[in-house]
């Protein structure tokens, strides 16, 4: 099973464009719309303009974990250049005091893809293994059962 | 759908700052013209943006007002006397005596489960501002 869905995987990866093409939300920020461990399903076309209203999962430079909010504002040039405004619908301000230190907007490579679809709930499973190392444990180890049992 | 609009520009060293207020009367449809909310419709993320050209940015898109719907809530919209709840500053000065200045109300259809379309809504209005900054008017 492990090469098939590595297969699925990077199969998603390509036809969506993103380097994470599947999100787990991770905080409140957008609800009630998304939820901690929904799961989200993202494209990243070059070709798909940044526009108001859009859910967008951007990283901050210098910083891991990615954020999904939403569009507020863009600033768009001839050539394509774009530089745009979030924020979090929960939240009561813009993302500017997220952003890093006199980091006013962002930019297309600071996105990893837009929010096209999701799937509430299940994501809860990563967050739990995250927080309870016991439990990333005992799914491990319930894997690995199944794997061997299954060998043909 | 149908809004009206006031509007003027405050001055700022830098930017321009455009103030609006508006009236929305709007019924949210879905493709086949029933209301939208169905079994699959948890929420509606409801958005006005306004969207205009000037000399620094081809396009410009401002979110001006936002509102989130769930599902048992109206989908017909009746609001008057409406400010804007996000400062609508222009990268620039692009406000002023800027003549196409669109509004446009579009939503975010969240499901339960599925696709996330946004949806434009039918029917926008031009809101355009005038050549000169206001000083006195309070807001």
């Amino acid at each position: 099973i492990g090469s098939s869905a590595l297969m699925i995987w990077k199969g998603l990866m390509v036809v969506t464009g993103s380097e994470s093409p599947i999100v787990v939300v991770l905080s409140g920020s957008m609800e009630p719309a998304f939820h901690r461990g929904d799961l989200l399903f993202l494209t990243n076309r070059i070709e798909d303009p940044i526009r108001v209203g859009e859910i967008v999962v951007f990283r901050i430079e210098g910083r891991e974990i990615p954020i999904v909010h939403r569009v507020l504002k863009i600033h768009e040039k001839q050539n394509g250049d774009i530089k745009f405004l979030t924020k979090g619908d929960n939240n009561a301000v813009d993302d500017r005091g997220l952003y890093k230190r006199g980091q006013h907007w962002l930019e297309k490579k600071d996105v990893v893809g837009r929010a096209r679809g999701f799937v509430p709930y299940i994501g809860i499973v990563t967050i739990l293994m995250n927080d309870y190392p016991k439990f990333k444990y005992a799914v491990l180890f319930l894997l690995g059962l199944f794997v061997l049992v299954h060998r043909e | 759908l149908r809004k009206n609009v006031e509007d003027f520009t405050g001055p700022r060293e830098r930017s321009d700052l455009g103030f609006v207020t508006f009236d929305i009367t709007a019924d949210i449809l879905n493709g086949k013209n029933d209301f939208i909310f169905d079994w699959n419709v948890k929420q509606l993320f409801l958005y006005l943006s306004a969207e205009y050209s000037t000399k620094n940015n081809a396009l410009n898109q401002v979110v001006l007002w936002d509102k989130i719907m769930l599902r048992g809530d109206n989908p017909r919209l009746f609001l008057k006397d409406m400010k804007s709840k996000y400062f609508f500053f222009d990268d620039g000065n692009g406000l002023k005596g800027n003549r196409n200045v669109t509004l446009t109300l579009s939503w975010n259809v969240v499901p339960n489960a599925g696709i996330l379309p946004l949806v434009t809504g039918s029917g926008h209005v031009s809101v355009p501002f005038p050549d000169t900054y206001e000083t006195t008017k309070s807001y």
